[in-house]
């Protein structure tokens, strides 16, 4: 009888959320076809800013002098534009889109994990690059690239980038080490004082360490890998655990390991380098021989953004010259305009960050987000999307 | 008087007063509407997503009815392992709970004259008195296995992993199991156990047949607390975890990509959960709180 109560109530709780759930159906769109959706871009000319602008950044980027008073370019774009700046920032890419998703940000500073799905989402607007006069001085090397460019058509202004290095504490290893080989082989002799990334993402490392490894799978592309590429790259990764000692995604954290000597060799960032060096000469950065992967973010626009001249006259001043060094150097990453590196306060960013040596990425192999269709251009085969990266990565990290 | 001339404060009341339902309704109306929509709802929209899915490329939800996310937890044996470490964790963490609470209980409740009563109990709630993740740093660099306060100190440390997981959540949820034990026995009459004791029970049967049944619901109490508070923890285990992971890291893993297996993912430890209730149901300690 008691029983009897509590699966009505039970039923009756069931409806009541199914009622809910069916109201909430606000992201609609679930099925986007893969093929980039044929949008024009603004035509121009910019005009009187519309008064207001939404951002959505990295951390980092967009400062408006709320994290620290000295460090603020979003109050001088005010002033300059008219354009009111209201600033969302996020911690991943995955964050991001879904902020993006939900709408009512105007411009977003989106990695190459999220830039694809952004365009083909159809949440992005084709850029139109005679607009922007900075535009002319970004590094060659980092335009009309698979996150910001579909079928020739420009979906964003660079904003800069950097590479995942490998990290070493310099006490264990006094000689630069040149390879990965050391994270990733069974004989290696650091189990349990490696320290990889933790994120799906991070499945590209591994295949980037197959390409030099293991030619026979014909990776070309670390972020296109079919069915056997990928289970070749899961494979090495779970020859990785052993060694692991932590996974890392908090970079401060990281830091502390690589200069205490708990982590010998990590994946990892310049800044990550720097903050641990703060006192002492305690850990080193290189670039190894087989490569690495990399970020280069993308400055996008709203498909649909009611404020197209602060959008653009956003796009236009964030990669200024005087803007970019000032992000590049707060954010310890390259900047993606040539003029910055005569700028930057500290007058070695530019080498220490490799900005103008274009020798030096071209081994670096920036975060994509991986496709069902082969980013590579291989048409007779299927290739492993993000999604299943996610699952693979968790599963791999439960074991 | 008429009813005309009373005021319609005095009427209502009146009214109030003769249908009990509505003065129910009236007492119960604010909580429970709390109680529904942020408890039950989304438990219950928790468990509908789950049976969704996702688009493979753009990651938005789709919502058309699919078993695929609980099969890929039951059919991956990662994910399994991993429900039953968390388990594991929860239980090891309970008991030891378990073991330090109970003579600490029992010494303050019993033992400890009653002007250190009050000190004590300060002292054992000394724990909550800083943020949590002060503290799960603070036990990240006691574990560190290079330079960790363990290791200048006693020349050794298990170093990051779930020996280092066991022991800090047993240090952040102790409190919790401390005091409802405390109180259960300073509830106990001082007479049942001088009776214990006059029938020539020792001391260690008076604690077995007198004093322990008497405490168990309380004992329960605080282990619905350490047992539920380590099985959603996902913080501790990222910090001295080493690589280790929890039911927790795995949705936290995937709530961005993948909701629907997130949170089919989050249904087991709710299904765990409800099942220790049960358990606990069974025993007929609720009933005696």
């Amino acid at each position: 009888m008691r029983f009897n109560k509590w699966m009505k109530m039970g039923a009756g709780l069931t409806v009541a959320g199914l009622a809910l759930a069916g109201c909430s159906s606000d992201s609609g769109s679930s099925e986007a076809s893969p093929a980039a959706p044929s949008a024009s871009a603004f035509a121009g000319p910019v005009g009187e800013g519309e008064g207001k602008l939404s951002v959505l950044a990295w951390p980092g980027y967009a400062e408006d002098g709320s994290t620290d008073p000295a460090v603020d370019w979003v109050t001088p774009f005010e002033k300059q534009t008219g354009c009111q700046v209201d600033v969302k920032t996020f911690g991943t890419s995955n964050e991001a889109f879904d902020l993006f998703k939900k709408g009512g940000y105007d411009v977003i500073s989106a990695s190459g994990d999220a830039s694809l799905r952004l365009v083909y989402g159809d949440l992005v607007q084709p850029v139109n690059t005679d607009l922007v006069p900075n535009y002319a001085d970004i590094f060659p090397g980092l335009k009309d690239k698979q996150w910001n460019t579909v079928d020739g058509v420009n979906y964003g202004i660079p904003h800069g980038r950097g590479a995942n290095l490998l990290l070493y504490n310099k006490k264990s290893q006094p000689t630069e080490p040149t390879s990965w080989k050391d994270m990733w082989e069974a004989d290696s002799p650091l189990k349990g004082k490696v320290s990889p990334y933790d994120d799906a993402i991070y499945i590209a490392d591994a295949a980037v360490y197959l390409m030099a490894t293991q030619p026979d799978l014909g990776i070309t592309n670390p972020y296109s890998l079919d069915k056997t590429q990928f289970d070749a790259a899961i494979a090495l990764l779970e020859q990785q655990k052993p060694l692991v000692g932590e996974y890392w995604a908090d970079y401060a954290k990281q830091a502390n390991g690589l200069a205490t000597g708990s982590i010998v060799q990590g994946q990892g960032w310049q800044l990550t380098a720097n903050t641990a060096n703060a006192d002492g000469d305690k850990v080193g950065a290189t670039k190894p021989s087989e490569g690495a992967t990399g970020w280069s973010d993308t400055w996008m626009v709203a498909k649909n953004t009611p404020n197209i001249n602060c959008s653009y006259e956003w796009l236009n001043y964030i990669v200024s010259p005087e803007v970019n060094a000032e992000i590049a150097e707060y954010f310890g990453e390259a900047p993606a305009n040539e003029k910055s590196c005569d700028l930057t306060e500290n007058k070695d960013h530019c080498d220490v960050f490799h900005a103008q040596t274009e020798d030096y990425w071209t081994n670096v192999y920036y975060w994509t987000t991986p496709t069902e269709q082969c980013l590579d251009g291989r048409t007779d085969t299927t290739c492993v999307p993000y999604k299943d990266w996610v699952s693979a990565w968790t599963s791999l990290r439960s074991s | 008087m008429t009813t005309a001339a009373i005021g319609p404060i005095r009427r209502w009341q009146r009214y109030v007063h003769r249908h009990g339902g509505v003065r129910i309704a009236g007492l119960l109306a604010l909580p429970m509407t709390w109680l529904m929509l942020l408890y039950v709802v989304p438990l219950v929209m928790l468990f509908i997503t789950a049976f969704w899915t996702t688009d493979s490329f753009t990651g938005s939800l789709v919502r058309s009815f699919t078993l695929e996310n609980f099969q890929r937890i039951f059919t991956d044996p990662a994910y399994v392992t991993v429900a039953l470490r968390t388990l594991g964790v929860a239980v090891a963490v309970t008991v030891i709970c378990l073991l330090l609470a109970v003579p600490v209980a029992f010494f303050m409740a019993r033992i400890a004259s009653v002007r250190w009563q009050p000190v004590m109990i300060a002292l054992m709630l000394t724990p909550l008195w800083a943020s949590y993740l002060v503290k799960v740093y603070a036990w990240r660099v006691m574990f560190s296995p290079e330079g960790g306060v363990l290791v200048s100190t006693f020349g050794t440390s298990p170093g990051f992993g779930w020996i280092a997981v066991v022991v800090v959540l047993t240090y952040l949820w102790l409190p919790y199991m401390i005091l409802p034990v405390y109180v259960g026995m300073q509830n106990i009459p001082q007479s049942l156990l001088d009776a214990s004791s006059d029938l020539g029970a020792s001391s260690s049967r008076t604690f077995r047949s007198v004093l322990l049944p008497l405490v168990f619901p309380s004992i329960v109490a605080g282990s619905i607390f350490t047992f539920s508070l380590s099985l959603g923890d996902y913080i501790t285990v990222q910090l001295v975890g080493g690589k280790a992971q929890m039911l927790g890291n795995v949705v936290y893993q995937s709530f961005s990509t993948d909701l629907p297996f997130a949170a089919a993912v989050a249904s087991m430890t709710v299904v765990i959960m409800i099942g220790y209730l049960t358990a606990v149901r069974r025993t007929g300690a609720l009933e005696n709180l």
